[in-house]
């Protein structure tokens, strides 16, 4: 059983007069104890609304509806009331934001913020309390911790003042933190720091971390499992290595397409994926991606694609993946998921009947073959 | 900290001398004199210029602002051509009057104000919020000698609850020490007048919190649904803390700066008009004594006056100012 399992996710607002929108269409992924995953996707493909809903963060409106489950170390974060939710948020599960300074309090004082979180699931008060806040201070690379616990968040850095985010997310030494792009506000240098501390973090506690961002560099260098997003739905799950050198869905093609690289030529143009995220095409009515996907087949609209399983630990959700080198799309195995599926997570049946993946083992290598 | 006040008190210096240049020129401007309402009808050239000649009217502009000055410096604001007192003694008598009822309305305003802002707010679009926002709009537009009178009548002359009229009874005899009937009263232990003179404040500190208190609670409930949407909120969602602990820290904290603006202006503001309230209720404070010394044309009042009400703005400014700095960290004066 994993730590986390999320199970068909579903966010939508309706507003009277107004078309619903489905901010999350179904995202199923999970993350195991000590685990790392990363959600990946474009701004506005449903990544921050999938974490402010597993924590209940979600601002309470009416026409906002939740669905499916987020099962935590077997209760349903979902269907939990108000005070047990708060219980765990905090103690259980953490969770860090995106920008440092509108996420800190201005009026009181780094050192309040972090006892506060202290004494709410530790019951630590006074000195006890500030000693430990000076020590998570300390943890979190905060030079001078005594004084900054006195100081106040616009007199801090901007990484310092991500660290002391950090340090208020693990004071209670949670089992799952939640990282909502941890690094965007920050200048280059310093993500690589918060990036090193939370990756150190992550090794010591052995708590698990859930990266959500569109960084793909971050992805590749913290992740051990990558779920990509698209219009609200997980359309490839895999490990990182796989997913960079070998992307199957064309969206996640696309993202790796369009990353700029240093080595590439001075007049070289960057590859970005034509059209916006507002070009999606419902759900129910094929793939999102179609409208936009240089791999469109006739079959990519009417109904939508399914999820496939294959044997190398990973899923996706296309009818016409991008082939692998040496390998036909009939030596894959393919199994559409049933409802009862984990996805992102390998079937135990797909394994042993596996071709070798390597290309000369495998039967010869052909042209892909185009309908 | 304390070279801020220092500062800011110095700067009234300024303030003042422009104020009272400019407010010189300006009332000497006007036409009519305190002759002519001294004199009315009956009045002869003669008499008038003898009048005026009296009261140094007749002396070049510049030679009576002097004069003016020389007596400022020594906190001596002359003689009310009215009513032929020291104006220091006048006002001496009658502000601290307006200043009781200013702070029993700005209790009431506020301590009703910011709760109901917060519960509206906290209660987006149900009952409570539309009642509050609806009452407020409400309490700004009826005029307030209106709700004065109105008051009055149900409260004091119907019902007879509270007194109709004056500041105390003056059968209590009570004794008098600073003129804050209230405070005296307690000075004194003289408990009995104390309660009856904050009787005699409820009615019209009613009638003056209409409208500090509907603005009161409007700023306090936009102010706080800002604040419930900013991220450090959302944060301290994430903390786990108890809802009483996120209101109380998070969200009113920071929803009280705006507020705290708006309590100093409105402050000012009631020291200053609260002419129509003090009418109705026969209240003696400055206001309709100030409203008086207008058609009389009493220059030394009216000056006075002026200056006083000067201070006393720069003076709730710097409480203004000097409550952000204990709000808010970002713009703590050093």
């Amino acid at each position: 059983m994993a730590l986390l399992e999320v199970d068909d996710l579903s966010v939508t607002f309706a507003r009277r007069g107004q078309r619903t929108v489905r901010a999350v269409d179904g995202v199923s992924f999970s993350v195991d104890a000590g685990e790392v995953v990363g959600l990946v996707g474009e701004s506005g493909c449903g990544k921050s609304v999938t974490s402010l809903a597993i924590m209940g963060l979600l601002p309470k409106q009416p026409g906002l509806r939740v669905g499916g489950k987020a099962v935590f170390d077997g209760s349903d974060l979902l269907q939990l009331d108000d005070r047990s939710r708060r219980d765990i948020r905090g103690r259980d599960v953490a969770m860090i934001f995106q920008d440092p300074l509108s996420s800190l309090n201005p009026v009181i004082p780094i050192g309040l913020q972090v006892t506060e979180v202290l004494t709410r699931h530790r019951g630590m008060k006074g000195e006890a309390a500030a000693k430990e806040a000076a020590e998570l201070l300390d943890r979190v690379g905060i030079p001078d911790p005594r004084r900054r616990l006195k100081e106040y968040p616009h007199q801090l850095s901007g990484g310092m003042r991500q660290r002391a985010l950090i340090a208020m997310a693990v004071a209670c030494q949670p089992r799952l933190l939640i990282a909502d792009e941890p690094t965007t506000a920050l200048d280059v240098t310093i993500q690589a720091q918060i990036l090193e501390l939370l990756k150190d973090l992550v090794r010591d506690s052995g708590t698990a971390l859930v990266m959500i961002t569109h960084d793909l560099g971050v992805v590749a260098g913290m992740c051990d499992t990558i779920n990509v997003l698209y219009a609200g739905r997980v359309v490839e799950t895999a490990t990182r290595r796989p997913l960079f050198r070998q992307p199957r869905h064309p969206y996640t093609e696309g993202l790796l397409a369009s990353v700029p690289r240093l080595d590439a030529g001075r007049g070289e143009r960057l590859n970005p994926i034509p059209g916006s995220v507002r070009d999606v095409l419902p759900w129910p009515d094929g793939c999102a991606f179609a409208p936009r996907c240089a791999r469109r087949v006739d079959e990519c609209v009417g109904e939508p694609p399914e999820l496939v399983l294959t044997h190398d630990a990973r899923s996706y959700r296309c009818v016409n993946p991008v082939p692998i080198p040496g390998l036909t799309p009939e030596a894959e195995v393919r199994a559409s998921a049933p409802t009862t599926a984990e996805p992102g997570t390998v079937p135990a049946q797909a394994e042993p009947a596996d071709p070798p993946a390597a290309p000369g083992f495998g039967p010869a290598p052909r042209e892909e073959e185009t309908p | 900290m304390f070279r801020f006040i220092v500062r800011r008190l110095l700067q009234l210096i300024p303030t003042l001398f422009g104020l009272s240049v400019l407010l010189f020129i300006w009332l000497r401007r006007l036409p009519g004199g305190p002759e002519t309402a001294i004199l009315g009808e009956r009045g002869t050239p003669e008499s008038r210029a003898a009048i005026r000649r009296n009261l140094g009217l007749d002396e070049p502009i510049l030679v009576q602002y002097a004069r003016f000055l020389r007596r400022m410096i020594r906190l001596d604001l002359g003689t009310s051509t009215g009513t032929k007192r020291a104006v220091t003694t006048e006002f001496l008598e009658r502000f601290p009057g307006t200043v009781e009822l200013t702070v029993m309305a700005m209790i009431l305003a506020v301590g009703i104000g910011i709760p109901l802002g917060y519960l509206a707010a906290r209660r987006r679009g149900r009952f409570l919020d539309h009642a509050s926002v609806g009452g407020s709009l409400i309490g700004i537009c009826i005029p307030v000698f209106f709700l004065a009178y109105v008051l009055k009548a149900i409260f004091a002359e119907n019902l007879g609850w509270f007194p109709s009229s004056g500041r105390q009874d003056p059968t209590i005899g009570a004794t008098r020490v600073t003129n804050f009937f209230v405070l005296d009263g307690i000075m004194t232990r003289e408990w009995d007048a104390a309660a009856d003179a904050l009787w005699h404040l409820v009615l019209p500190g009613i009638a003056l919190a209409s409208i500090p208190l509907a603005i009161i609670v409007r700023i306090t409930r936009a102010s706080v649904l800002e604040v419930l949407n900013e991220d450090f909120v959302r944060t301290a969602e994430a903390k786990g803390l108890t809802e009483r602990t996120v209101r109380r820290r998070h969200v009113l904290r920071n929803a009280m700066l705006p507020v705290a603006t708006s309590i100093g202006l409105q402050t000012g503001l009631l020291l200053s008009g609260a002419v129509l309230t003090e009418t109705v209720f026969a209240f003696s404070g400055i206001g309709a004594f100030v409203a008086e010394s207008i058609s009389q044309r009493d220059y030394p009042v009216l000056m006075g006056f002026i200056m006083i009400i000067a201070v006393v703005y720069v003076l709730v400014n710097l409480l203004v100012d000097l409550s952000y700095s204990v709000i808010d960290p970002r713009v703590r004066v050093r």
